[in-house]
């Protein structure tokens, strides 16, 4: 079959795929953050509501599209689709299941071979955030440009923790390339994955891709309390729709890379080895990959939906004051591991003292900052009793 | 009254400690309560067309005339329920009372209550004196214009026929006759709209110290 054609084919898949787990994702999350708050959830369309999403999407396609008379429309229109086109494209170098064994029809990567597949995935995934500014530039809204200006800093802030955290593991593969990374894991079993030797990374990695998925509890760009939509406000119909969808894609590409990159890919001991040769091997390694990519989107509608968001300088302050350094230091750490030729089982106790140091940092700068509030020394003893506080309103 | 200094009770902040700085512990018990409303998953959302509410027997719907055992409209036209009426939603006009119906003077010609702007207080119910006009259980209502829930005589008194039988909505006093107004030789005993129990506070002599407060020794 010519390469061509395999490649047009492993494109309609994924692009299918896709779309098609997007739209089951948000059904998911309704769900879950129904069971988790006691509601019952969409349960109208279908059993337990499962054709909601085939209705929501057609309510998308068919709903009015509204394009309010103030905005710039050439922009108000390219937004949401840069913001999907820029999702979607950086899921084209994610290997999507074992590479080497796939059948005949498709490949399970649509560009092969890219040596510097995660900068490729981190330059683009970063560009969907011109959707996000153009769309809330163009609808020339305060809140819309309230949203997209918090959402460039944000992202802007949190590309540096992120590209600090893989950093690691690429110095200790050798590699950018994401095939190659989950080929490694594979080939060193369970206890080669990278999560037992850059666990710090993994967390800041994890953290940071939320954050710039605007996930909640990072997701200041859109907060319904304080920006109405956020960058979306004006936003409608198909357009909304398009946002989503691309939002979502990203959240599964982010999946994807914690699972590729931290917890091996396709690889589970006993079931999915390298010499696994049992028929079908392929479809059960997929299933494998699949199931640590949903257990990475589950984990992160659990924490949206426990986790209350942050404010916009608490964001900032722990993007620059705790991942940055934190991921600089784990970086150095491994370079000196690996300069040094010491062993890497070091590495895992470096990172658990590199963490438990920042929270050292982190507990003595509270300390100090309730020391200087003013409050500190401002407490009145009232006349004719001898102790502070508590006695004062046993008095009074 | 100005606030003293020794008024203000200055409240800080609770020290952290170090598993509080680094904010695991925080999101493993918020995961743990979340997680605990997937596993223990009790909601208590009723699915409204399927499962009705169970209401109150007090609660207060959409209105009715009643009838009396003639199957003739009880209302005597008095006006009291329009002038009790803080939303004014009801209209009356009343005519005189056909030859044929000799115990009342005057009965309502139209009788028009705007559902739309009424708010349910129940004062018309209690400033009827011949319990004509009740409120029931319904309250589900829903038309497609305004003028649909002008609800005049006819739909009124249908109110009644579809609820008389209903036990949730029962006449509540003088069931089949018209009223204590229409008979002024023998007024009948007038008994409460709600049963009061001999054995509720309500019926009993006031207990000292329950409504006003003991009058303190030597004073």
């Amino acid at each position: 079959m010519p390469d061509i054609l395999i490649t047009l084919i492993t494109i309609a898949i994924v692009v299918g795929a896709t779309l098609l787990a997007c739209s089951y994702l948000i059904w998911v999350e309704r769900k879950l953050s129904a069971w988790m708050q006691d509601r019952v959830g969409p349960n109208r369309v279908g059993i337990f509501g499962l054709l909601q999403p085939m209705a929501d999407g057609l309510k998308f396609l068919f709903k009015e599209e509204v394009i309010p008379s103030h905005v710039d429309k050439v922009l108000f229109l390219a937004a949401p689709c840069i913001s999907l086109f820029t999702s979607m494209l950086a899921f084209s170098v994610v290997p999507f299941g074992p590479v080497d064994e796939a059948p005949w029809f498709m490949r399970f990567i649509i560009a092969p071979q890219i040596d510097i597949g995660m900068v490729f995935i981190f330059a683009i995934g970063s560009l969907s955030v011109y959707g996000v500014i153009l769309g809330g530039w163009s609808s020339n809204n305060k809140y819309s440009a309230l949203g997209s200006l918090r959402a460039s800093a944000q992202v802007i802030s949190y590309e540096l923790p992120l590209g600090m955290s893989i950093l690691g593991v690429a110095l200790l593969g050798g590699t950018l390339n994401l095939e190659q990374i989950q080929m490694q894991q594979v080939q060193a079993g369970i206890t080669g994955w990278y999560i037992w030797t850059q666990p710090l990374a993994c967390l800041i990695f994890f953290a940071a891709s939320m954050a710039e998925a605007n996930r909640l509890p990072f997701d200041l760009s859109e907060c319904e309390q304080e920006l109405v939509g956020g960058f979306h406000t004006e936003y409608s119909a198909l357009k909304f729709g398009l946002f989503f969808i691309g939002e979502y894609t990203h959240v599964i590409t982010i999946s994807f890379l914690t699972s590729i990159l931290f917890f091996g890919g396709w690889h589970l001991p006993f079931i999915a080895e390298l010499d696994s040769a049992y028929p079908f091997a392929w479809l059960v390694k997929l299933l494998v990959l699949l199931f640590k990519v949903a257990a990475c989107i589950v984990m992160m509608m659990l924490l949206r939906w426990t986790i209350p968001r942050f404010r916009f300088d608490q964001l900032m302050g722990l993007s620059w004051k705790v991942f940055l350094p934190l991921g600089l230091m784990n970086v150095v750490l491994v370079m000196t591991v690996l300069q040094f030729h010491w062993s890497r089982v070091w590495l895992f106790p470096g990172s658990i003292l590199l963490f438990a140091f920042a929270g050292a940092i982190a507990v003595s700068a509270k300390q100090r900052e309730l020391q200087s509030r003013p409050q500190a020394h401002r407490r009145v003893t009232p006349p004719g009793s001898s102790a502070g506080g508590e006695s004062a309103l046993a008095v009074h | 009254m100005s606030m003293k200094p020794t008024d203000v009770e200055w409240v800080e902040e609770p020290e952290i400690g170090f598993w509080e700085a680094t904010f695991i512990p925080a999101i493993i018990s918020g995961l743990k309560t979340t997680l605990h409303h997937v596993t223990h998953y009790k909601p208590v959302t009723q699915q409204f067309p399927e499962v009705k509410p169970n209401l109150p027997l007090h609660y207060r719907g959409v209105h009715r005339l009643n009838r009396d055992e003639q199957g003739r409209v009880k209302c005597v036209a008095c006006m009291l329920c329009a002038t009790a009426c803080p939303a004014h939603c009801i209209t009356i006009e009343a005519s005189d009372a056909p030859p044929e119906w000799p115990d009342r003077d005057k009965f309502p010609a139209s009788f028009v209550l705007d559902e739309l702007r009424c708010i349910y207080c129940g004062m018309c119910e209690e400033a009827c004196p011949v319990d004509a006009i009740e409120l029931t259980h319904i309250y589900d209502l829903t038309g497609r214009t305004r003028h649909d829930l002008m609800y005049d005589k006819n739909k009124l008194l249908n109110v009644f026929d579809n609820t008389k039988n209903n036990p949730r909505d029962p006449v509540r006093t003088g069931r089949g006759k018209l009223g204590p107004a229409s008979k002024f030789e023998e007024l009948p005993t007038v008994a409460p709209a709600t049963q009061v129990q001999d054995s509720d506070r309500s019926a009993q002599a006031a207990s000292p110290g329950v409504i006003a407060p003991e009058p303190k020794e030597g004073t």
